[in-house]
């Protein structure tokens, strides 16, 4: 594998991790929120914060890292999508700062507000939709080249169906993938008031999930045909393979057997689909300009990163696994057992 | 001006730096200064220490959220206002960038960890050793991230021939000429600073003494004698480095220690100069008026003896010097160091000769506003860093002017962020406030003391509430 492939398949994996843990943690406050206005939040909040409390700073890191290994791995990745999206990249920034403090401040700080609940819940799904833009944006036609400067096209990707085909897809996503996650935790917990309320959304969103995918895969035709193709090259198997992990998982639930099965077909769901949607992207990070066989980063910055990652992954897989450990996959905590 | 993309980039960047800072001195000095409190408490068996411990962390969760997303944003910013910087940097120092990332991620593992494990544990020392990859983390963050800094200051391990960059040398460019100076003053700063506002919120206990239970008084004053003692060690620390990072500008950056000291022409036995105004004369040429003149400091400060050359300003050209302002930022964060010096010797060497009472008014006064000064310097010594290194981003290679983005929306963005740090900052110190006034340490030692016959679970509130 040449270092670019490599460079670019261990950023997708990144960005691939951000998009299961930072769905649960998007999803969950917008659920937080949801059972709190509806005053069910006494079956489903605490079983929410208790997963979430320790988490979800490792979840901005995801994000973290991938920008900043793209500008490592790819450094005209950051000359273009830096010059042009200041503007949508820096809302996204805006609400992310404005849901991690507001995290912080509501639940370390004790200020148990409604409207520190609400801005929970309403970053939660706007910043997945802000950041799915720049899936669309990546397939090309949003940004043009002038001789001295990059321009970004907002109204015309505005004005694009696709694009908020995408956008709901974003929103219908984080809603599934959470719902499905919960369902497992709670279960987990044996916590018999939220296990049926959080099936009931998951089985809802199961719903508009497919039918918005559908609507992205063949809405592509017309967006990026050079993608499209891509795809129907052989490479259309990705996706039907996703779409039975979609089955499997709500099958499962419905007939309320085996949660963490279901929610290992959700991640796989997503990871086919993740994987094969990058694979046929290649070799452009941003159609028609960012090639990754041009903009790769020189040999000994690339080997130098490899080697770091390496590193950084002996050191992080053993942390992960104590956190997961000691907070996941421990009994006592989980259903709320043991002292903090 | 304000439709320059270049004096606002440079404007949004520096809010966002100078925001950020405040919470992210605190994150890396917080750990610290918890470890060593939650040490001597196991080791003494002093529940007190191990109290100061756990408040200390419940009020650095909440700042560390502000630090992540503030963090986040100045990382995504590097590449949305400085494009073209951005461009080199991933071709030249990507690595320390990336590293940092890693220490970052193993930090926030550890320090989830951390907070919710206090009492999980048979064996409390465990808990104590959770702790230990939180502050290698923070630390190493700030390291990595200084490296970054020190290449923009002396870019190295690279070539450019005809225009491109060749035979990189990653790990040269992240041990560049300024690292050791830099990285290490950064570092042992914050641990300077946090110790220090960790002395001033013992200190204001210790100032409404009238209201204060026995218990409490005892409790405070624990926390006084632990942080001066660490702010005594770290301001000598600092001080010590600041002498060398003045001696690594002399030789590789001298136009930056010179616009610092107002020093025009080349001398040796040179003067240092403290304070003062400028005055313009009709040549061109510059009268300092109203300063502190030091005889020979200068030299010495630069190379460690009265009869060191030290390169004026006038040996450079006016396009490649820093703005004079940079003069009061250098002598705010000179000054105040030596004023962090002076009070906790003062504290300490009263504690130790008992001949004067260290817990005076006066003293505690003196410990109180050291804090916020603290914080202060650190702003100062960084405006010093940045705007003394203009007109270049990468020293020597790349203008600032040649880095920025060319948007026309960074205007709008300033006011975006600006209202967003307003909010967060207002918002940050109300909650700090509400969450210590709901739970003082009085009542918290309250319930110490009855809970005191069962030791181990429930010796300890909720950290939750």
């Amino acid at each position: 594998m040449d270092v670019q492939t490599l460079g670019i398949t261990v950023l997708w994996t990144f960005l691939y991790g951000y998009l299961i843990v930072a769905s649960i943690d998007f999803g969950a406050g917008f659920y937080a929120f949801y059972s709190k206005y509806t005053k069910r939040d006494h079956l489903t909040n605490r079983l929410i914060l208790r997963y979430l409390s320790p988490v979800w700073e490792v979840t901005n890191v995801f994000f973290v890292f991938f920008f900043v290994g793209l500008v490592g791995f790819f450094p005209d990745s950051a000359y273009y999508f830096g010059t042009a999206l200041l503007v949508p990249a820096s809302i996204v920034l805006v609400l992310i700062a404005i849901r991690g403090s507001f995290y912080a401040f509501a639940n370390y700080g004790s200020n148990d507000s409604m409207f520190y609940t609400f801005l929970y819940g309403a970053t939660g799904l706007l910043i997945p939709a802000a950041m799915s833009t720049t899936l669309t944006i990546s397939q090309g036609g949003f940004i043009r080249k002038t001789n001295d400067t990059v321009e970004f096209l907002g109204t015309k990707l505005f004005s694009n169906f696709y694009s908020w085909t995408v956008v709901a897809l974003a929103i219908v996503s984080v809603l599934y993938i959470s719902a499905m996650f919960l369902l497992f935790y709670a279960d987990k917990a044996k916590d018999e008031g939220a296990t049926p309320l959080i099936r009931k959304w998951a089985l809802f969103w199961s719903g508009p999930t497919i039918l918005v995918c559908a609507l992205v895969f063949f809405g592509l035709k017309n967006q990026a045909a050079w993608h499209y193709e891509n795809i129907l090259n052989g490479n259309w198997w990705w996706f039907a393979a996703s779409f039975l992990f979609f089955l499997i998982a709500v099958t499962l639930v419905y007939m309320k057997k085996n949660y963490g099965i279901a929610f290992v077909a959700v991640m796989l769901q997503y990871a086919v689909a993740w994987f094969g949607y990058g694979y046929t992207h290649l070799p452009y990070i941003l159609y028609p300009y960012i090639d990754i066989n041009k903009a790769v980063v020189n040999e000994t910055m690339a080997s130098a990163l490899v080697v770091v990652f390496i590193f950084g992954l002996l050191l992080l897989i053993p942390a992960l696994y104590l956190i997961l450990r000691l907070f996941l996959f421990d009994n006592d905590y989980v259903r709320g057992k043991s002292s903090k | 001006m304000f439709n320059d993309p270049v004096v606002l980039s440079r404007l949004l960047t520096g809010l966002t730096l100078a925001f950020h800072i405040i919470f992210a001195t605190i994150g890396v000095g917080v750990p610290l200064m918890v470890l060593a409190a939650e040490f001597i408490g196991l080791k003494r068996k002093d529940p007190d220490y191990i109290l100061l411990a756990r408040r200390w962390t419940r009020g650095y969760v909440v700042t560390v959220a502000v630090g992540v997303v503030t963090g986040t944003a100045i990382g995504l910013q590097l590449s949305l206002l400085w494009p073209s910087l951005m461009q080199v940097a991933g071709q030249t120092i990507a690595l320390p960038l990336f590293m940092e990332t890693f220490a970052f991620f193993f930090e926030a593992i550890f320090l989830g960890i951390y907070l919710y494990t206090w009492d999980r544990f048979k064996n409390p020392w465990l808990h104590w050793l959770i702790g230990i990859p939180v502050v290698i983390g923070a630390t190493a963050s700030a390291f990595f991230i200084t490296t970054v800094n020190s290449f923009m200051n002396s870019p190295e391990g690279f070539k450019i021939v005809n225009g491109t960059l060749t035979q990189i040398e990653p790990l040269k460019a992240m041990f560049n000429t300024a690292t050791p100076t830099k990285a290490t003053h950064v570092i042992v700063s914050a641990y300077l600073t946090v110790a220090f506002i960790l002395a001033a919120i013992a200190a204001f206990h210790l100032l409404r003494k009238k209201t204060l239970s026995a218990a409490e008084t005892a409790y405070h004053k624990k926390a006084l004698r632990l942080t001066v003692m660490a702010g005594l060690i770290f301001a000598f620390s600092t001080a010590l480095v600041g002498d060398f990072s003045g001696k690594y500008l002399a030789k590789y950056q001298p136009e930056k220690l010179a616009a610092a000291e107002w020093h025009f022409d080349t001398t040796s036995e040179a003067e240092l100069i403290f304070g003062g105004i400028l005055d313009q004369q009709e040549d061109g040429s510059y009268e300092i008026k109203g300063a502190v003149k030091i005889p020979y400091a200068l030299s010495i400060l630069a190379g460690g003896a009265p009869n060191t050359e030290v390169i004026g300003l006038n040996e450079f050209a006016k396009e490649d010097q820093a703005p004079l302002i940079v003069h009061y930022f250098f002598d705010i964060m000179v000054s105040i160091g030596m004023y962090l010096t002076a009070i906790s010797a003062l504290f300490i060497l009263a504690f130790r000769l008992k001949k004067l009472n260290p817990y005076n008014k006066w003293i505690l006064r003196g410990v109180f506003i050291g804090g916020p000064l603290a914080m202060i310097s650190i702003e100062a010594g960084w405006m010093y860093a940045e705007i003394g290194r203009q007109p270049w981003t990468l020293y020597g290679i790349m203008r600032t002017a040649d880095a920025a983005t060319t948007s026309t929306a960074v205007g709008p963005m300033l006011i975006l962020f600006s209202a967003l740090y307003l909010l967060l900052g207002t918002i940050c110190t109300v909650v700090l406030l509400r969450m210590f006034k709901k739970n003082t340490v009085g009542k918290e030692l309250q319930e110490l003391a009855e809970n005191h016959h069962a030791r181990g679970e429930a010796m300890f509130v909720d950290d939750n509430k």
